[in-house]
């Protein structure tokens, strides 16, 4: 039986995509059966970032609406054969998504996966609610800012409340803290909220750091999920963050100001 | 140090500010949170009514929900002006 993991945030663009895929993709590279989910309806972006939207035939919403079958719906992976993508539909129509209907995917899904990673919409709307409703666990990404972290904690209230585990009373969706975007140096002049200030005030445990990297905007480009470059430490850092999700220890990387050589000064890193 | 430090020392880093706002807004948010959704509008129509009689700001009255065993414990507290500014 899969576990399924909701990827959200409340604020939007603070990188929820970017870490659906290289999550995904670095649980595939550990040899888990993936499925990675975009239940951003109307915003189709997970395809792009990884690198197979020309391969796009039918989407989540075929899938409930019964136009095809889920089998037909999923892509698999070019790089990984245990990595799939269910792909957003671009209807405008925001009631495509139902309750019924997602709970009969993911079961599905579920039978055949040891993943299922759901990409949520900003927001608190029905996207985002439904993508979060059936998670056993939670990934709340948040960007080292007042509104992205006010927002988070809004978020985490709304699963504390209104997710099925919530309503049937049994054990709370596990939450964890994915801090994206983050700069040491900026820390260190006191204009970013650091590491431990988020902690403080969020109260939740930190799977880990990815720190601010022209790298994502390269592997997005490309369409290749950043955890595949692991020379870039935004890559590196989600490596650090699929091994902890598996339960493994690994100390924080990439929290500290790196001591930049000449060369990558000039040049850029 | 150099000297941008010392001009940069005058100001207290905006990340503290952040921190502090945030720790107040969050604290109130999740006390607010589980409660009734009447809650911020009869916080609103208590301001104004209260403005009938003397000038106060939004954040003087603050509405808390809080738990006394099993009754529920409405909290209201009001800052008043210092006296003489009665309209
Ligand atoms: N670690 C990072 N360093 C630099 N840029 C990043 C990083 N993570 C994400 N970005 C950039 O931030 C932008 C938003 O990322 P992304 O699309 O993953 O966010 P999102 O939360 O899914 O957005 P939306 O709410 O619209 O779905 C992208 O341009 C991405 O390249
Ligand atoms: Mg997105």
């Amino acid at each position: 039986m899969a576990e399924i993991i909701v990827v959200t945030s409340g604020k939007g663009g603070v990188g929820k995509t970017t870490t659906s895929a290289s999550i995904a993709t670095g649980l595939a590279q550990r040899g888990k059966r993936v499925a990675v989910v975009d239940f951003d309806v109307g915003l189709r972006n997970l395809d792009l970032i990884m690198g197979c939207e020309r391969r796009v035939v039918y989407d989540f919403v075929n899938v409930i609406q019964g136009e095809c079958t889920l089998k037909q719906a999923l892509i698999k992976d070019k790089r990984h054969e245990n990595l799939f993508i269910l792909a957003a539909s671009q209807t405008r129509d925001k009631d495509a998504l139902t309750v019924e209907g997602v709970e009969k995917v993911l079961n599905e899904l579920k039978n055949d996966f040891d993943y299922v990673v759901c990409d949520s919409p900003a927001g608190i709307e029905r996207g985002a609610h439904l993508a979060m409703y059936f998670a056993d666990r939670a990934i709340v990404v948040v960007n080292p800012e007042v509104s992205s972290v006010r927002d988070s904690d809004r978020v985490l209230g709304i699963m504390a409340s209104k997710s099925r585990r919530a309503e049937q009373g049994s054990e709370g969706i596990s939450e964890h803290l994915l801090v994206t975007r983050y700069s040491p140096k900026r820390v260190a002049e006191g204009d970013m909220l650091s590491i431990a200030d988020i902690e403080e005030i969020l109260g939740l445990p930190i799977l880990g750091i990815i720190p601010e990297s022209e790298l994502v905007l390269q592997s997005s480009n490309a369409g290749v999920p950043v955890i595949l470059d692991d020379k870039a430490p935004a890559g590196q850092a989600y490596a650090d963050a699929v091994a902890r999700l598996l339960g493994e220890e690994r100390p924080m990387r990439f929290v500290e100001i790196e001591k930049q050589g000449l060369i990558k000064r000039l040049f850029g890193g | 140090m150099g000297l941008m430090d010392l001009f940069r020392k005058r100001k207290p880093a905006s990340a503290a500010v952040a921190k502090e706002r945030l720790l107040i807004l969050v604290a109130q948010e999740r006390a607010q949170r589980g409660g009734p959704d009447y809650l911020p509008v009869m916080q609103r129509e208590i301001l104004e009514v209260i403005r009938k009689y003397v000038q106060i700001n939004n954040e003087d009255v603050q509405v808390r929900l809080d738990k006394d065993g099993d009754q529920d414990v409405l909290e209201l507290n009001v800052v008043l002006p210092e006296s003489g500014t009665e309209r």
